[in-house]
């Protein structure tokens, strides 16, 4: 990974020459004396999954959320999916982690698909956490790449927090969002007074659904920088979130690909064609 | 199975043209050649008419378009003041009915390859839907009933596969009528600007489809014909939205499985050749198309018996060769542009030395529609032959009707008013797979009542419709001979 470390992603628009010349100066001036850009890299790999081992998934780093949710109601969010671990849903074939949203009646749902997620088996406190994705695409599809503070158990969301290093919309194949959810800030009325800490990034004359793009964060004690491939776009602070700041303790992967919900405003319409496919190359997490 | 015969001729012919080109590879092209490269330029307007020349704008005069619609309008525009703008004409316009022309650039073509759509901005002067904006000639595209409002809004029309853009001069056309009802349409002006082809890397997730996407499977008979189409192209636009196209068939290559029983040419026309099965299909740009055409020849047709002699006052037949029929048949009532769940229904028509079938495939509900309304209060039945081109099984039913249109004498669609309907079953014992039989139906005995709200059991005098249901079982039929008649 090529990281190009900007404090934030700037929008130029270059008139003339001598602007693009003193954007250069100011440019490498932040990258090298900055003193409020947090200066952090994580290069050492401490685990990974490759997805070369065609079948399940490799059980001593993914566990599986059966389902429609505790409460049965789309785990929290209306989602419409019933979540199984099947390989129709979820297999490793060829190199990829394969996550297939069906059609389908089961167990009462008119979806199926799969939620994966490391829970007592891979979680680490800080680092960098990335995969490389090709997106699904349609109306009411939403695969998410995230993270979970392991004391869930105990401390129940959003207390625990949350870090949505990817989620996207099918109907906008041209968007992901970066988030974080925490106490009195997250993605529920009921629970929160403010909203989660969101930035939402875009691709220019291209889309997620048709290629591989890399989705990651750099999380450190004060931080947590998002970025696409090679551009950082967002970097969120304590200072950032109006609330307590809970990232600061080890968090646990998932990925999944739900149908339907409240973020996607909804379920597919007749237009989503099924089934849509999640393709997973690689998870990397380094510290 | 294809044949791969040659003959001693076209053998020789091979050999020779062989020889000449091992000479050939001996000798590189000059560097003196100079091959021919045309344009790239992808703007068409954008404040004014890019490199189109002087005499680009050409109506469709031979179809009735009114040919003075266009100009170049100085005051309106998409972040300008300048646009193109065309006056669509009322259809009481001497001039012509509606606005429609091609923008053929009067020079050189161009080399559009490197493009994924044709994209420009547009508004109207008041909510219209444009029947038809696209480009090309040879590879012609066409984007259909595009709802143009009074806000400024940028459409796109994808290209279905850019690399067959090598020469276009054809580079936008477009063709919209008044809005209204038929014959009363009135007219409005719309604007374009913006108008040119880009690269814009989010057209994606291409679905070809011909047939409208559904595996059509019927009988034929040798020397028949059919056609694929709707041949379109949808693709996955970057804000989300499908964008369906209706492409011209040089896009997609087409193929039977069993080319001796039924080829398919590079225009999408299937022709009978001989008793046997195949599967017609298409790719386009290397995606398989949805839908299919699945064709059971049974060899050379045989026609339904030829109806007996009757004196013309005992008969009103709607549709067949013996006697006089009804002006203004349409064997596709319910089935045209706003009848979504008719598009799955097959329906072509064939003439075997002057006498012609209806095949109807994958039938859902199909009326047979006529000029005026006809009284057969003082007829005894109602006769068709058919013949069933698919597998029966005891329980399978075809379900025909008949609907009277009342006094008023029109369609009161939902609102009935004093239309009247009703249905009769035949039983799959009274018909047979790949034999013709005639069904003679009793007036009096279209006593079910119909899916569409009928009661059953309608007037007789102002009769406008007979209705074909395929839903309980017989969905592929052959038809001949409906008339109405007494003894």
């Amino acid at each position: 990974m090529k990281m190009i470390r900007v404090k934030n992603s700037i929008k130029i628009k270059v008139s003339t020459i001598s602007v693009l010349f003193v954007v250069i100066i100011l440019t490498l001036y932040s990258c090298t004396t900055d003193d409020t850009q947090e200066v952090v890299t994580f290069h050492n790999l401490v685990r990974s999954d490759e997805f070369d081992k065609d079948g399940i998934p490799d059980p001593e780093f993914w566990d599986f959320d059966i389902g429609n949710g505790p409460n049965g109601d789309g785990w929290g969010n209306q989602e419409l999916q019933y979540y199984t671990a099947r390989p129709k849903n979820v297999v490793v074939e060829n190199g990829f982690l394969i996550i297939t949203a069906l059609q389908e009646s089961f167990e009462g749902s008119a979806y199926t698909s799969a939620r994966l997620l490391t829970k007592g088996l891979v979680e680490q406190q800080y680092g960098r956490f990335e995969a490389r994705m090709r997106l699904p695409y349609g109306q009411g599809i939403w695969p998410a790449f995230w993270m979970l503070g392991a004391d869930i158990e105990t401390n129940p969301w959003p207390g625990a927090g949350e870090i949505d290093i990817m989620e996207y919309r099918g109907q906008e194949p041209t968007r992901v969002l970066g988030s974080v959810h925490g106490p009195g800030y997250c993605g529920s009325e009921e629970l929160c007074e403010e909203s989660a800490v969101t930035t939402t990034f875009e691709l220019k004359n291209d889309r997620f659904d048709t290629g591989f793009h890399v989705f990651g964060i750099e999380w450190g004690p004060d931080f947590v920088n998002y970025y696409v491939d090679d551009v950082l776009y967002n970097q969120i602070t304590p200072a950032d979130v109006p609330g307590e700041w809970v990232f600061d303790k080890p968090f646990y992967l998932l990925l999944n690909l739900a149908v339907g919900g409240t973020f996607v405003g909804g379920g597919p319409n007749n237009e989503t064609i099924f089934p849509q496919r999640l393709l997973v190359d690689y998870v990397r997490i380094y510290n | 199975m294809k044949s791969t015969r040659i003959n001693p001729i076209k053998k020789k012919t091979l050999l020779v043209f062989m020889a000449v080109l091992g000479v050939g590879c001996e000798r590189s092209i000059s560097d003196d050649v100079e091959f021919a490269t045309l344009s790239t330029t992808g703007e068409i307007f954008t404040d004014d008419f890019i490199g189109l020349g002087e005499d680009f704008f050409r109506p469709f005069v031979g179809d009735g378009a009114k040919p003075d619609v266009f100009s170049v309008d100085d005051t309106e525009g998409y972040e300008s003041e300048a646009s193109i703008r065309i006056d669509v004409p009322n259809a009481d316009d001497p001039g012509g009915n509606f606005a429609g022309a091609s923008f053929i650039i009067d020079g050189a073509a161009r080399n559009l390859t490197e493009f994924d759509a044709l994209t420009f901005w547009a508004r109207a002067s008041q909510a219209a839907t444009i029947g038809s904006l696209g480009f090309g000639s040879a590879f012609k595209v066409a984007a259909i009933d595009l709802d143009f409002t009074t806000q400024w809004q940028q459409f796109i029309i994808p290209i279905p596969d850019p690399s067959k853009l090598t020469e276009v001069q054809t580079v936008f056309e477009f063709s919209a009528g008044g809005i209204g009802p038929e014959g009363q349409e009135l007219g409005y002006t719309f604007w374009i600007d913006e108008l040119k082809f880009e690269k814009l890397g989010t057209i994606a997730q291409p679905r070809p489809s011909i047939l409208a996407g559904q595996n059509i499977a019927i009988d034929a008979f040798v020397g028949q014909e059919f056609s694929l189409i709707p041949l379109n192209q949808t693709f996955n636009l970057g804000n989300g939205q499908n964008q369906t196209t209706s492409v011209a068939a040089s896009y997609f290559t087409f193929s039977s499985s069993s080319p001796n029983v039924a080829a398919v040419n590079e225009n999408g026309m299937v022709s009978v050749f001989r008793q046997g099965t195949t599967e017609v299909t298409a790719i386009l740009n290397g995606v398989r198309a949805q839908g299919s055409l699945s064709l059971n020849v049974l060899g050379a047709f045989v026609s339904a018996p030829t109806p007996p002699a009757r004196e013309p006052a005992d008969v009103i037949s709607v549709f067949s060769d013996t006697y006089e029929s009804l002006p203004e048949l349409n064997i596709a009532v319910f089935n045209g542009p706003g009848f979504p769940t008719g598009e799955s229904i097959f329906i072509s028509t064939t003439e075997f030395d002057g006498n012609s079938i209806i095949e109807y495939g994958n039938l859902d509900f199909v009326g047979i529609g006529w000029e005026g309304n006809v009284d057969v209060s003082g007829f005894q039945f109602l006769h068709i032959d058919v013949q069933v081109a698919q597998g029966l099984s005891t329980s399978d039913i075809l379900n025909v009707q008949i609907i009277d249109f009342g006094a008023n004498g029109i369609d009161d669609g939902q609102n009935r008013v004093d239309d009247t309907g009703g249905g009769f079953n035949i039983p799959a014992d009274d018909l047979e797979e790949d034999v013709w039989v005639p069904i003679d139906i009793p007036l009096d005995q279209f006593t079910l009542p119909t899916g569409g709200g009928f009661a059953g059991s309608p007037n007789l005098t102002n009769v406008a419709r007979v209705v074909f249901v395929g839903n309980l079982g017989v969905a592929n039929i052959l038809v001949d001979n409906i008339y109405f008649y007494r003894n």
